[in-house]
């Protein structure tokens, strides 16, 4: 069956006008055989690795992007989680940074843009290399470019470990005193349910679950579902979810292909395709311009939470279609600084921080890189933290928190991150939130859902 | 007669104004790369002049990447978009 002109102009439209790309193909690395009581022999060991991988994942990349002619934009790494590997190691700040160093300048040599993992599970309980590594963030993350850390605070199985959560207020001001604009805050992200096969950052991490390597793919392409929309003015809703459908199900295979040729390539096992729709600051590769196409006025007005849910049941519906492998988030990233339209809906007061953590409830990932003014109190971002989280762990699902306290910054001033971490309009918060109850610390229990057995 | 290699098609798109010699440059290239054209299509579709050009680059004398550079080159002397692609992309993307 030979492809129509027809067939063959609809793909290169789409990367010719649309943005769509493959994201990112991000290399899962098993870091646990190299763990040592000696912290320069475990530095040297991982050093090593992820020199030599990070390399081949580049020169790979380039050749595939060759042969199918549609951009890998980002490739990146990530590793078992760093709490894990530093167990064996002294349980200091000093080693945990000389750790983050070491996969920084490794990173840097291979290429790669950057290396998630530097982070710990610790829904249920910390254990002091777990705290350690927390107490060790904000030297950590001001000492490193290309480091992305993660935590996992809450499960549906476990609940949600508020001790932790409440400690995370301080360090969170920490790490956005330690670094220019607050940007390190950029490069971590807290979860409920984290997935353990992600591949977008920063909370993309290497599973204690996984295989020595994995290599996962996350496709994209805001820009082709909108102009699709945008194509179809006048159908009815259920009319555009199956147009929706039919348009995943195509860059999804786009994305299915590619990560089994590229991993075929490495000789590594493929993990999975992220169907997450996922938005820069570029012009048209917008989320919130997707919801505006479907007819709500403005992203943040009533009516775009429904629109948002269309959509991604749409995304997941087409997505599942093409690919047996879709892991990972697969929803629809929302970030304020790294869509052009979220920052528009902001600056218009169409979107406030309470409507954004409603539209988290329907699609996946949470609130994502939005700035509160620097002057916000530990206790309202742990308050802000646990509210986002409580969301994932009652729905089962995943949700995160991606916020940057802007040092200096106050309710309607910008702070600019640069590059793909966009900009971001900094959002009124309240004052005070939920001291008293933040004080108390301890484990919200987990909820019914978990007793599913 | 020596055993053939098995086929490897690749697909040309041109996007752009039409003009004259765009197939003769990019049948050229691709001659001088062994490359053999299998099926050259062409049409108006929306404001553009689409054309695709099948091709099997299964004894072509050099790599896809050199390719892209060469059709590169002709896109930029012509003013044209030219992509190169292998056509699994399109059988995967747009048949079930």
């Amino acid at each position: 069956m030979t492809i129509s002109v027809e067939e063959v102009f609809e793909t290169v439209n789409m990367t010719m006008h649309q943005n769509f790309d493959i994201r990112t193909v991000t290399l899962g690395i098993n870091l646990k055989d190299c763990m040592d009581r000696n912290t320069d022999k475990f530095c040297r060991r991982i050093h090593k690795r992820i020199v030599e991988r990070g390399k081949q994942l580049n020169r790979f990349a380039d050749q595939i992007e060759a042969k199918y002619g549609i951009p890998i934009t980002n490739r990146r790494i990530s590793i078992t989680p760093a709490a894990l590997l530093l167990e064996p190691l002294p349980r200091t700040i000093k080693t945990a940074v000389k750790v983050a160093k070491t996969l920084d300048d490794a990173a840097e040599k291979a290429e790669i843009d950057f290396l998630g993992g530097f982070g710990a599970l610790v829904q249920k309980g910390m254990t002091s290399s777990d705290e350690n590594l927390i107490n060790a963030l904000p030297d950590a993350l001001a000492a490193t470019n290309r480091i992305c850390a993660f935590l996992n605070f809450a499960s549906t199985l476990a609940g949600m470990n508020m001790t932790a959560i409440a400690k995370f207020g301080h360090t969170l001001k920490e790490i956005a005193a330690k670094t220019k604009n607050g940007i390190g805050c950029a490069r971590i992200a807290v979860f409920a349910n984290v997935p353990e096969d992600n591949p977008f950052m920063a909370g993309a991490h290497h599973g204690v679950g996984e295989p020595d390597f994995s290599l996962n793919i996350g496709i994209s392409g805001p820009g082709v579902v909108r102009s699709v929309i945008a194509n179809n003015p006048d159908c009815d809703l259920t009319e555009l979810s199956e147009v929706i459908k039919r348009t995943v199900f195509k860059i999804t295979r786009a994305g299915e292909l590619i990560g089994r040729d590229m991993a075929t390539l490495m000789g590594v096992d493929f993990g999975i395709v992220d169907i997450s729709l996922a938005s820069t600051p570029a012009a048209g590769d917008s989320v919130a311009e997707i919801i505006e196409a479907m007819g709500v006025s403005q992203m943040g007005r009533p009516g775009s939470t429904a629109a948002l849910a269309l959509l991604i049941d749409a995304v997941k519906k087409g997505g599942a279609m093409a690919s047996g492998n879709v892991g990972g988030l697969s929803g629809t990233f929302i970030p304020i600084s790294e869509d052009a339209g979220m920052i528009r809906a902001v600056q218009d007061g169409a979107l406030n921080i309470e409507k954004f953590e409603a539209l988290t409830a329907v699609c996946s990932v949470g609130m994502d890189m939005f700035a509160v003014p620097g002057a916000t109190a530990a206790e309202v971002l742990s308050a802000i933290i646990a509210d986002e989280l409580a969301i994932g762990v009652a729905n089962n699902k995943t949700t995160s928190v991606r916020v940057i306290p802007a040092p200096g910054k106050k309710a309607g001033d910008i702070v600019h991150f640069g590059g793909l971490l966009g900009s971001a309009p900094v959002m009124k918060v309240a004052k005070k939130a939920a001291p008293a109850f933040i004080a108390r610390q301890g484990r919200i229990p987990a909820p019914l859902k978990a007793l599913r057995n | 007669m020596a055993k053939k290699k098995e086929s490897q098609i690749c697909i040309i798109t041109v996007t752009g104004n039409d003009k004259v010699g765009i197939i003769a440059k990019i049948s050229n290239a691709c001659a001088r790369a062994t490359i053999n054209i299998v099926d050259v299509n062409q049409k108006i579709m929306e404001q553009y002049f689409v054309m695709t050009m099948a091709c099997d680059i299964a004894n072509a004398s050099v790599s896809m990447e050199e390719i892209q550079k060469r059709l590169g080159r002709i896109a930029k002397d012509m003013d044209l978009n030219i992509t190169f692609q292998n056509e699994t992309i399109f059988k995967m993307m747009h048949r079930v």
